[in-house]
């Protein structure tokens, strides 16, 4: 509600920040993303701004905008009671962001989860892997060009694993049934 | 770590440490969680925890229907307090619109949410009982959480996936006898509760397990991103109900339950004292609620009645429109937070002006709990895993979206 | 001829009869409709027997006819001969124990005459003891029957390495841990009995607790003996693995435990090995604490008390009123022992495994060890 920190942000680092505004109770900055590092470490160990908890990390797909996406944290203090979001700002050929994970333990999920979603990579994030779909997934599903209904190649099974479906499907695509999609 | 006991084959004793996967079918691990484990006899050394077999595509299915389209997912979200799961998207859209919802709305709100949130704890007191071997704490656990199920299904029509919230209000307004089931339920209830006390609180087999192990420090649970009962549990005073009151939270008196040592037993003594308060604040809410409209009345917003929907040819126009093209929010973004059975549930939600959202984002909170989870196992007994991951209370329908 | 033909109806009447129908009588009974009660709801009421449901006990013969039928299911790379064999080698030791377990005094074919001048021994005038209530006259039965405990340990460990799953062989490492400490808690305990009663013989220390202090106090071995009662009966409990130490078995960490690849009759057996280790525990303490089929005051030729003496329906009906008042006595402190296990089953959490051993090793170990200190400096005193 008060601009108490958006005007921190504007005179500790006026060059990153391009755009700030209180629309709905809710501060809001927009900054560039090479200094993001120090600025949170900077509203983090500050006395007057104490921002402590890491509310959240996530991406937002502008999909006809240039530049396309932008990663939003949000920060808390738990003793000042005030809440900051942070919009940087990431272009779709470098889609890269720097990593808060040394900051706030909770980012290494939440980073990871903003890899698994739209593919935006953290540097210097230690083990940057999909947390929430399994490892041979392609693509990354939250980006707008990503289809609902598109499908996943199979994965091949060994032999011993293959399962009842699987049989009936082998050996009955030998012998479709009348007016079946495969006959 | 590992290597460190791995010694080689010409010592005396061959050891090595063993690797056991307790993986996704597992019965202790409710909601589909796979712990990969490197144990030194009974020790755990390493502890690698992999989520994501419940994942269902919540936002990216939410960004393909209009607002109130997405009530049923949410509903599925923490599918043991659906209600609260409503009620904390409708609050973020309703931030969007900038609209108010008249009194008893709010009302109802907090009585149904408080309700849910009964629900979620004695699921996870019971769980917590029978994991470690009493079922018949579990039995009676699940006895007052059938009590308030039938109170669930009697105001919204459905046990457990409710769709219970609407953008403006919600679906119905509370049964003519709600403040006489109310009554019965409590009173049994507190019977549960305090047979549930003596079996459990002051056992000392139970104590045994609980006490001491997955400590939680402070500042690891600020920085690791806990709330909730978790977070009080380990002495930091922070809920979102006293600290940013929400619907009637501000009006009622209730107690904060905050612990000391962040063990699995003051986790399990937080929840059980939540409880009581909760039970608390309904029994002020159902005193002080004053008989009202329950829906906003914006058009907009709200459907119109029945009776000009099909009598009038504007109440028609104005339904069909809602349906079809859905709630028309204004562009903006908005990150609203609520305090959920487990911590803080946050919805951080984009609009482009359209019926549809352009972006929900959940954050939920056993999703951050789950990031740090590995702390709190390594270096304690394989045993210790399971009334840690308890007390913990990961729902994988919200930890998975 | 005549010995071999008495020995197999006895077997018979009680390994059968009286072993298996209280197993799996508890099974249903005190195991699931008496955890019903407890937990405000009915437990199984559908099995009908031929129409009648008799309160639900047919569900035993509806859940053994179950498991029969099921699939037997053995893990592909494990060692089968090892796991085919293991739930014989849990199930026998829980069988063969009864062997010197008595349920009634020998019968005596002339007149019994009770002397209280002599700690009340009973003497069988003008005519010899036949042994007919308990399978073996062994004159090292409490040894017998202790060992034969041991013996139970193997099963559970082949079934656990046997089962090539790592959930198993961790349940059969810690069974097998358990067992062995808690066998030392329970040696020493009998140790102290021992010394007061002087025999191993469980039918002449069945007798010798119908002696009494002062003519009105049955010396039983709870009386004589109490703390060695209270080991005894919590290292059993571990020894049989029932809660609350059931943690090889039951845990949600390790799934089943060593069960856990057990499927049809042979889970059957495993978990029927496991009561009836129970009921054998039960009847171990029964005989050696809590008197066995003595009932107080109640002799072979009538009731005595202080220095009274009543023979109500004359000497040779009192005979055989005695008898049934025996083996009922008997058969009621096993039901009642059984009865007790099963209720804390229910009602307590188990413990972590290095609270079992620290409660094993720690605690009960020093206790018997005290306790047979003790024991020995009275027995010196007086």
């Amino acid at each position: 509600m008060s601009k108490k920190l958006i005007d921190f942000v504007a005179k500790h680092f006026a060059d990153e920040v391009l755009d700030s505004h209180s629309r709905l109770g809710n501060d809001t900055v927009v900054l560039k993303r090479d200094r993001l590092p120090e600025i949170v470490e900077r509203l983090r160990d500050d006395e007057s701004t104490a921002m402590n908890m890491l509310r959240a990390i996530t991406s937002v797909d502008y999909l006809n905008r240039i530049p396309r996406f932008e990663v939003v944290y949000v920060l808390y203090s738990i003793s000042k009671k005030h809440m900051l979001t942070l919009r940087v700002v990431v272009e779709e050929e470098d889609c890269t962001a720097p990593s808060i994970h040394h900051l706030y333990g909770a980012a290494g999920w939440m980073e990871r989860e903003v890899w698994d979603m739209y593919g935006v990579e953290f540097d210097g994030h230690p083990d940057l892997r999909r947390v929430l779909l399994y490892e041979e997934f392609e693509g990354h599903p939250l980006r707008k060009d990503y289809a609902k209904q598109a499908s996943q190649p199979r994965l091949d099974l060994l032999v011993r694993e293959r399962d009842s479906v699987e049989e009936f499907n082998v050996f009955y695509k030998s012998k479709p049934s009348e007016g079946s999609r495969d006959s | 770590m590992a290597e460190d006991i791995y010694q080689p084959l010409d010592q005396d004793i061959h050891t090595e440490p063993m690797i056991l996967q307790m993986g996704p079918s597992h019965p202790a691990t409710h909601g589909t969680v796979r712990f990969t484990l490197t144990l030194d006899g009974e020790k755990v050394i390493k502890c690698d925890t992999e989520v994501g077999y419940l994942h269902r595509g919540f936002e990216k299915e939410c960004e393909n229907s209009t607002w109130t389209q997405v009530f049923p997912y949410t509903d599925r979200l923490n599918y043991v307090s659906p209600l609260l799961n409503n009620f904390g998207y409708a609050l973020a859209v309703e931030r969007l619109l900038e609209i108010e919802v008249p009194e008893r709305c709010n009302w109802i709100r907090t009585i149904m949410g408080e309700i849910s949130r009964l629900s979620d704890h004695l699921t996870c007191v019971g769980a917590g009982g029978l994991e470690l071997g009493a079922m018949t704490a579990f039995l009676y656990a699940l006895e007052g959480r059938e009590l308030v199920w039938d109170l669930i299904e009697e105001v919204t029509g459905a046990r457990l996936t409710v769709s219970y919230g609407r953008i403006g209000g919600v679906k119905d307004d509370l049964t003519e006898d709600f403040a006489d089931r109310w009554a019965y339920t409590r009173g049994r209830l507190q019977e549960i509760h305090a047979n549930t006390h003596k079996l459990l609180t002051r056992n000392r087999i139970f104590l045994d397990r609980m006490q001491g192990t997955g400590v939680l420090t402070p500042e690891m649970g600020i920085s690791y991103g806990y709330t909730g009962p978790v977070l009080r549990s380990t002495g930091v005073d922070y809920d979102v109900r006293k600290d940013h009151p929400y619907f009637m939270y501000g009006e009622v008196d209730f107690d904060v339950p905050v612990g000391d040592t962040g063990d699995n037993y003051d986790r399990y003594l937080v929840r059980m004292e939540e409880i009581t308060q909760s039970i608390r604040i309904i029994d002020q809410c159902l005193e002080r609620m004053e008989p009202g409209p329950v829906n906003s009345d914006d058009p907009r917003v709200v459907l119109p009645e029945k009776e000009k929907v099909y009598n009038s040819i504007e109440g028609m126009i104005n339904h069909f429109k809602i349906i079809f093209e859905g709630i028309q929010v204004p562009p903006g973004e908005v990150y609203s937070y609520t305090e959920a059975g487990n911590g803080e549930l946050g919805f951080y939600i984009v609009s482009n002006g359209t019926g549809k959202p352009w972006k929900i984002h959940v954050r939920s909170p056993s999703l951050i709990m789950m990031g740090g989870l590995h702390h709190l196992i390594e270096g304690g007994l394989l045993a210790d895993i399971i009334p840690t991951f308890d007390t913990i209370n990961m729902i994988g329908g919200e930890c998975d979206k | 001829m005549a010995e071999i033909l008495l020995s197999v109806v006895k077997i018979a009447v009680i390994v059968f009869g009286f072993v298996m129908l209280v197993a799996s009588l508890m099974t249903l009974l005190g195991d699931r409709k008496q955890s019903a009660k407890i937990q405000n709801r009915i437990g199984p009421n559908q099995a009908r027997f031929f129409g009648f449901s008799l309160a639900g006990i047919p569900h035993f013969l509806a859940d053994g006819i179950k498991m029969i039928l099921k699939e037997n299911v053995t893990p592909a790379q494990s060692n089968k001969f090892l796991h085919t064999i293991a739930p014989g080698l849990v199930f026998v030791p829980a069988l063969v124990g009864w062997a010197v377990v008595p349920f009634m005094d020998h019968y005596c074919t002339g007149t019994v005459q009770t002397l209280p001048q002599m700690n009340y021994t009973e003497v069988c005038v003008g005519g010899e003891w036949k042994n007919y209530f308990s399978i073996m006259h062994f004159n090292s039965g409490l040894l017998f029957a202790f060992a034969i405990a041991a013996v139970s340990v193997y099963g559970a460990a082949i079934a656990g390495w046997a089962s090539n799953s790592k959930f198993s062989l961790l349940g059969g490492l810690r069974s097998s841990a358990q067992m062995i400490s808690y066998e030392v808690s329970m040696g020493l305990s009998l140790a102290g009995v021992l010394m007061i009663y002087g025999t191993l013989n469980l039918n002449e220390m069945v007798r010798m607790q119908g002696n009494m202090f002062g003519d009105w106090l049955p010396m039983w071995g709870v009386v004589v003996q109490p703390l060695a009662f209270f080991l005894f009966f919590l290292a059993g409990l571990a020894e049989t693995k029932r809660a609350p130490f059931d943690l090889p078995e039951d845990e949600s960490v390790i799934v089943a435990g060593y069960i856990t690849e057990y499927s049809s009759m042979k889970f059957a057996m495993m978990q029927l090995s496991e009561y009836a280790a129970t009921v054998f525990i039960a009847a171990l303490i029964a005989v050696i604490f809590l008197g066995g089929w003595q009932v107080p005051y109640v002799y072979a030729d009538g009731i005595r008390f202080l220095d009274n003496h009543w023979v109500p329906f004359g000497e040779d009906a009192w005979y055989w009123i005695s008898i049934f008042l025996r083996i009922g006595a008997m058969v009621f402190k096993i039901l009642f022992l059984v009865w007790l296990q099963f209720m804390m089953r229910w009602t307590l959490p188990r413990f972590r495994y290095d609270q079992v051993m620290t409660l094993g090793w720690k605690i009960l170990l020093p206790l018997s060890i005290a306790n047979l200190f003790v024991t020995a400096l009275v027995l010196a005193i007086l």
